[in-house]
């Protein structure tokens, strides 16, 4: 019998945890598969933030290391200058990278780290349990803006990508979604890319993924994929930030 | 050969020859030597020294690093220690070993940029949240302070735990002639549950803190504990000094333990018999030289750059068998050998 689709080997056999159509499952398969193309997975190390995705360290065949709330890329830093042969990645949540952990990413970015950062943007706190975050679009109802976020005294959403491709030490900033085929096949390509640049020594990679969270934004799996189209996307234009072919120079 | 260095350079030199080439920092007063000076020597070796953007992600570095099997270390003094506390608490609960330098200056808030001995509390009880401990150790000297840090990377790496030096400004920015180790003593040791990468060889390692099962999570920090009754068993360190027949034991640790030496031996010109224990690990605190001294003594007396910390420390060790008094200066101020022989004086 031929074999047509399988797990790739980069996912260990751990059941997921996640919520009937939260789409961290897709992702995590884009960044297993991506690392078992590459042939990388004895040299890679993940790190895992403070989130949803916190017990990815589960699901991933490769070394993990869990960060505190908001440091995974500092984390990554120390793993990459101690073992710059190993191929790192973070996986981080809009919280932890845009909120709590703002600092270390701006700054791990600005150095030109050679890491991938593989970042979940769905505009709410999964975790806890539905609270603002720091992409929540304006207007949108979450349990700490029960009257949907207002601009006047909870500001703006980050746009992250936008934000870090005004660095130098950024040598990729790219926003997918995989909300469907076309667009999963577009951010498999996009998180591949972000682990090649690390392998080919070009600097800091950073892959933004619209994602949906329909516990949280009580819409069913379906639902929520619409509002991501209706709202997310228009927000948070797709596309290719920014793009340095040779690399970062150094 | 004997060299004369700074403080805080020879605490970083001395970094350097225990093998430690991954140095993570953030500019503080009385520390920035120390830093300026892995600046310098680090991309002569091929090590690392990076300027963080702030003391919470340099201590995470050292987290990232240490979990990669490599010899990493941090230095700061009092608020940056504070910021350090979180990384400092993950690397307990994930078992990671670490060095943590303390130049201790004046506190609470900003404080001031003098010497203080304010930090111990933080140092030994409260460095971070959760149950745990680190290990402690209070240098002397500049040549003290040679000698702890290697032994506090080599204990670290055995116990699987972070590692303080807690100085103070005085011992940052004084100088004094050492003796330098050479390079390259003590085999690195083994470390294979290292996120290194498995490189298709083995499982992979996980370097975690986060345990949502209650029982597990409680029978690993009980394991953790288990450690430290044998640490607290096999690694205290203090000097006994003129103790054997001393009836007013001081107890002084770091930059506060010269000025009390200074009190002890002027006491003893003047016939009175005093003596000291000069804890040099503070966890596990020394308590078996304590009590040694405390059996025949008269009375206790600790002597602190601040306003008595460590003191409630010496009265739990010999389980207020004996009367333990105080003296102490803070905000900066060092007590002088004069006002702690009076203290003595009061007590005899």
């Amino acid at each position: 019998m031929q074999t047509v689709f399988q797990k790739p080997s980069v996912l260990t056999d751990a059941p997921m945890h996640y919520c009937p159509g939260c789409t961290h499952g897709i992702v995590h398969r884009l960044v297993a598969q991506a690392l078992e193309e590459l042939g990388v997975e004895g040299k890679a190390v993940g790190v895992a933030s403070v989130g949803c995705s916190v017990m990815c360290y589960d699901y991933f065949s490769c070394d993990m290391v869990q960060a505190p709330h908001g440091r995974a890329q500092a984390v990554a830093t120390g793993l990459k200058r101690a073992r710059p042969e190993n191929v790192i990645f973070t996986y981080q949540g809009d919280g932890d990278l845009a909120a709590i952990g703002t600092a270390e990413t701006v700054h791990a970015a600005t150095r030109g780290e050679n890491i991938t950062v593989i970042f979940i943007n769905n505009a709410i706190y999964g975790m806890t349990g539905g609270q603002m975050a720091p992409t929540s679009l304006p207007g949108q109802v979450t349990q700490t803006t029960p009257y949907g976020r207002d601009t006047n005294t909870a500001g703006y959403p980050v746009k992250v990508c936008e934000l870090l491709s005004t660095l130098d030490g950024v040598a990729l900033a790219q926003r997918v979604t995989v909300n469907n085929v076309k667009n999963v096949n577009i951010a498999r390509k996009a998180i591949k890319k972000a682990f090649q640049n690390q392998i080919e020594g070009k600097g800091y990679s950073i892959i933004e993924v619209l994602s949906t969270c329909p516990t949280n934004w009580g819409l069913s799996p379906t639902e929520a994929l619409k509002w991501l189209e209706e709202n997310m996307i228009p927000y948070y234009p797709l596309g290719v930030y920014k793009d340095v072919e040779g690399g970062v120079k150094k | 050969m004997k060299v004369l260095m700074k403080g805080n350079e020879a605490l970083a030199e001395a970094a350097i020859r225990a093998g430690c080439r991954h140095f993570f920092g953030y500019p503080i007063t009385p520390q920035t030597e120390l830093a300026a000076y892995m600046s310098k020597r680090m991309p002569k070796i091929g090590g690392t020294y990076l300027q963080a953007e702030s003391e919470i992600a340099a201590v995470n570095m050292v987290l990232g690093a240490s979990a990669a099997g490599v010899r990493a270390m941090t230095s700061s003094s009092s608020p940056g220690v504070s910021l350090k506390g979180e990384g400092i608490s993950y690397m307990a609960g994930s078992d990671l070993p670490a060095l943590i330098i303390n130049v201790q200056r004046g506190g609470p808030g900003l404080g001031g940029i003098q010497p203080s001995q304010a930090d111990y509390w933080q140092a030994t009880k409260a460095t971070g949240h959760g149950d745990f401990q680190i290990l402690v150790f209070a240098p002397s000297t500049v040549q003290e302070m040679v000698d702890l840090v290697s032994d506090a990377f080599d204990l670290a790496d055995q116990y699987r735990m972070p590692a303080m030096i807690l100085a103070d400004g005085m011992l940052g920015q004084m100088m004094e002639p050492v003796t330098l180790p050479e390079e390259g003593g003590k085999a690195p040791i083994e470390k294979p549950w290292a996120a290194c990468g498995h490189g298709g060889k083995r499982e992979h390692n996980i370097v975690n803190s986060l345990y949502l099962t209650p029982d597990k999570l409680e029978s690993l920090v009980k394991e953790r504990f288990a450690r430290y009754e044998i640490i607290k068993e096999k690694e205290q360190r203090a000097e006994e000094y003129l103790t054997d027949d001393a009836d007013v034991v001081v107890v002084a640790y770091g930059a506060s333990s010269r000025v009390a030496k200074g009190a002890v031996n002027k006491a003893r010109e003047l016939g009175l018999k005093a003596g000291l224990v000069r804890p040099i690990t503070l966890w596990p605190f020394p308590a078996d030289a304590l009590n040694r001294a405390a059996s025949h003594a008269k009375a206790l007396l600790a002597v602190e750059m601040s306003m008595g910390q460590m003191v409630d420390d010496v009265k739990l060790a010999i389980n207020c068998q004996k009367p333990v008094h105080f003296f102490g200066r803070t905000g900066g101020m060092i007590p002088t050998p004069a006002e702690v022989l009076e203290q003595i004086k009061g007590l005899v």
